[in-house]
């Protein structure tokens, strides 16, 4: 008689969870709470710079790039993805290899929502181009649109696709460390400071 | 108990030696503890939000085999591999298989527990692949040879010049350095060197989407991203329980983490994987390795609702005066605390006993385990199982005894009072263990019951008089 075939581990965990499990419990219905406060700008900022980033109301682009070229004079190797500023990149990111990336210093990519209750800005690979590009550049600009704005990371959710594109990110400030005695230092492995530019 | 393994009670005293880093590490923890209060309390909703994470997660452990399957055959359309590990070893198995499949011998790592739990580094370097650790608070425990002390600080119970010291001898830094700021730049230099020279990148997994097929993982430094976006070889591990139905979950979950784990209103990078980058292979591996024996374990299961945010470690008064190494399990605190004896209960006894039963940990727990009562549980299940030490249980078959006999109460609490009056160095000396850190309370004269018979009459007066003034008052 042939032995029955041995069970493959996913056999095997599925098995053992049907098993084990309890019965089954409702999903909640509700997912979504607080107050939409009138006014989404004043909790973004505040949020924003609490986090460690720098906000820069704009009035139109030509005010970010006057703010860009003030505040990162004699820069080199600047990367831009946003549409209305590419006059301001000199590095291409035509490149194949992320590896490239490694020279920018300063990113300026659009952000697609931003989440005024933690100062969290969504971006997509297509804002990115290259997924490495937000965390390896030195420094990070993101400019959104204020209409761009939510009040909470549900509302977030209500209006993204997360699976639209391969990979997309919510980005809270620079990036941050406290694991050498608690002491927050900014710029761990990603971004060293982040200045977002709120336009409109 | 038959181990080798120093237990709770024995590891904390070599933690306690030096007592003004047991009070840096209890007042830092606390500190962060009360971020975490502050966080939440500026959110009207957060009770909600913890009952619906609750719920959410319930559900999840209810129908964990269909969000599984349903998870892979989405993360397949997305073009990702996945496997199923039974337990650690098959995990460590099928990474090295991975790394061996792409010819490399360099693995960049980020922050995962699983790993950590399944001994991922001494297998791989063992096959000789090197592993390096990219979180800056594993890197420094790593160039130590130890294991994190925290699942969110890994190197909480270390001070700056041990950390200046260590970098001094392993990444050239000035001797004697200890600015945060300039050790923090080094490790950066020196792992930036690591990020864009590893091809392969292994990552953990805060939340796994079976509606999409797509899972996210949470930094504040970026170093997951780093790694991963940088590597030709994306390998993503989880426990099977990170799964969550819907990402309209994830606005709970991500609302609810960081301002558990640290008080921050989100982590900084919140990164959303569904499909690997061209020329890019992604692999997922999902792990049981006893999670489903919990899941069996009706009193325990929740423990398996988990998010890892170390908020009960935090708040936790033994944990925070004894530090995570005491717990010798890869997860320490009250939340290891339950987990790890479904792991191995004769390893792992004493870990429900390293606790006050004070239930803070359950409190801001953000997905509500019960964690004081399991850990009340588990010491019942362990004492039925014989893991309890004969002391131990000697000692508490004589409390019993006593506790329910009123009798023999009284006469040994007398007696007791007494001894400690009179001679109190027979129970004050380097024999018994509770004095070791403790001063010597003076015994009072007589006992609550003493006190109560002989004062019993005149409240008792005083009461009637109370009530029949209270009567004429009507």
């Amino acid at each position: 008689m042939p032995s029955a075939p041995t069970p493959t581990s996913r056999e095997r965990i599925l098995a053992a969870i049907r098993q084990n499990k309890p019965s089954l419990q409702p999903l909640p219905e509700r997912i979504d709470w607080g107050a939409v406060p009138t006014n989404l700008i004043t909790p973004f900022k505040t949020m924003l710079q609490a986090i460690g980033a720098t906000v820069v109301e704009a009035a139109d682009y030509e005010t970010v790039r006057a703010h860009v070229r003030e505040t990162f004079p004699d820069v080199a190797n600047i990367a831009v993805t946003v549409p209305e500023l590419t006059d301001l990149a000199d590095f291409s990111l035509a490149v194949a290899d992320p590896h490239d990336l490694e020279l920018i210093n300063l990113a300026i990519l659009p952000g697609a929502w931003g989440v005024a209750e933690n100062g969290a800005i969504w971006l997509t690979e297509q804002e990115m181009v290259h997924r490495a590009l937000p965390f390896i550049t030195q420094h990070l600009a993101l400019v959104i649109h204020r209409e761009r704005l939510v009040a909470t990371m549900h509302q977030a959710y209500e209006r993204i696709r997360v699976d639209k594109t391969g990979f997309g990110a919510f980005i809270a400030g620079p990036s941050k460390t406290a694991d050498i005695e608690q002491s927050l230092v900014i710029g761990a492995h990603g971004a060293r400071s982040l200045v977002v530019y709120l336009l409109g | 108990m038959k181990t080798n393994i120093p237990d709770h009670a024995t590891a904390s005293v070599a933690f306690n030696r030096d007592e003004s880093y047991v009070d840096w590490h209890d007042e830092t923890l606390w500190f962060v503890r009360q971020k975490r209060d502050r966080a939440a309390m500026a959110l009207p909703e957060w009770e909600d939000l913890r009952e619906t994470a609750s719920q959410i997660k319930n559900h999840v452990l209810s129908n964990l085999d269909g969000l599984l399957e349903e998870f892979e055959r989405k993360a397949q359309a997305n073009g990702i591999t996945v496997h199923w590990a039974v337990d650690a070893q098959e995990h460590n198995q099928i990474v090295l298989e991975i790394m061996r499949g792409a010819g490399a011998k360099q693995l960049v790592k980020s922050k995962s527990m699983l790993t950590e739990e399944c001994h991922l580094n001494p297998f791989l370097q063992k096959h000789g692949v090197e592993v390096i650790d990219s979180d800056l608070g594993e890197r420094i425990v790593q160039l130590r040879g130890e294991p994190p002390s925290h699942i969110v600080l890994p190197a909480i119970h270390l001070k700056k010049k041990d950390i200046g010291e260590l970098f001094h001898k392993y990444l050239g830094t000035e001797k004697g350095a200890t600015d945060p700021q300039y050790l923090t730049e080094a490790a950066r230099q020196h792992l930036r060197e690591t990020f864009l020279t590893r091809r392969v990148a292994l990552t953990g997994i805060n939340f796994a989407i079976a509606e999409t097929g797509g899972f996210v993982v949470c930094t504040n430094e970026g170093n997951a991203d780093m790694g991963a976006h940088l590597a030709d070889v994306h390998i993503a591990s989880m426990g099977f329980e990170k799964i969550i139905p819907k990402t309209e979950h994830l606005g709970v979950f991500l609302r609810l983490l960081a301002r558990s784990a640290t008080g921050q209103p989100i982590t900084t990078y919140c990164s959303h994987f569904h499909r690997a980058r061209t020329g890019q292979q992604m692999h997922l591996i999902i792990v049981d390795n006893g999670r489903s024996a919990q899941l069996g374990r009706p009193e325990f299961r929740a423990s398996l609702k988990c998010i890892r945010c170390g908020a009960c470690m935090n708040t936790c008064p033994v944990y925070r005066r004894s530090g995570g190494h005491s717990y010798h399990n890869a997860v320490a605190g009250p939340i290891g605390a339950i987990l790890a004896p479904n792991l191995n209960m004769r390893e792992n006894a004493d870990l429900p006993f390293a606790s006050t039963l004070c239930g803070s940990c359950s409190n801001v727990c953000p997905v509500k385990i019960d964690i004081d009562k399991q850990l009340y549980l588990w010491r019942q299940v362990l004492a039925k199982e014989g893991y309890i030490s004969g002391v131990k249980e000697a000692g508490l078959q004589v409390a019993a005894k006593v506790l329910a006999s009123p009798t023999l109460f009284k006469w040994t609490f007398r007696t007791g009072r007494m001894v400690m009056r009179t001679m109190p160095f027979v129970v004050g000396n380097s024999l018994n263990p509770w004095f070791d850190d403790r001063e010597m309370p003076t015994a009072p004269k007589e006992s609550f019951r003493q006190w109560w018979e002989k004062i019993r009459e005149k409240a008792n007066a005083e009461e009637v008089k109370n009530v029949e003034a209270f009567e004429k008052l009507k």
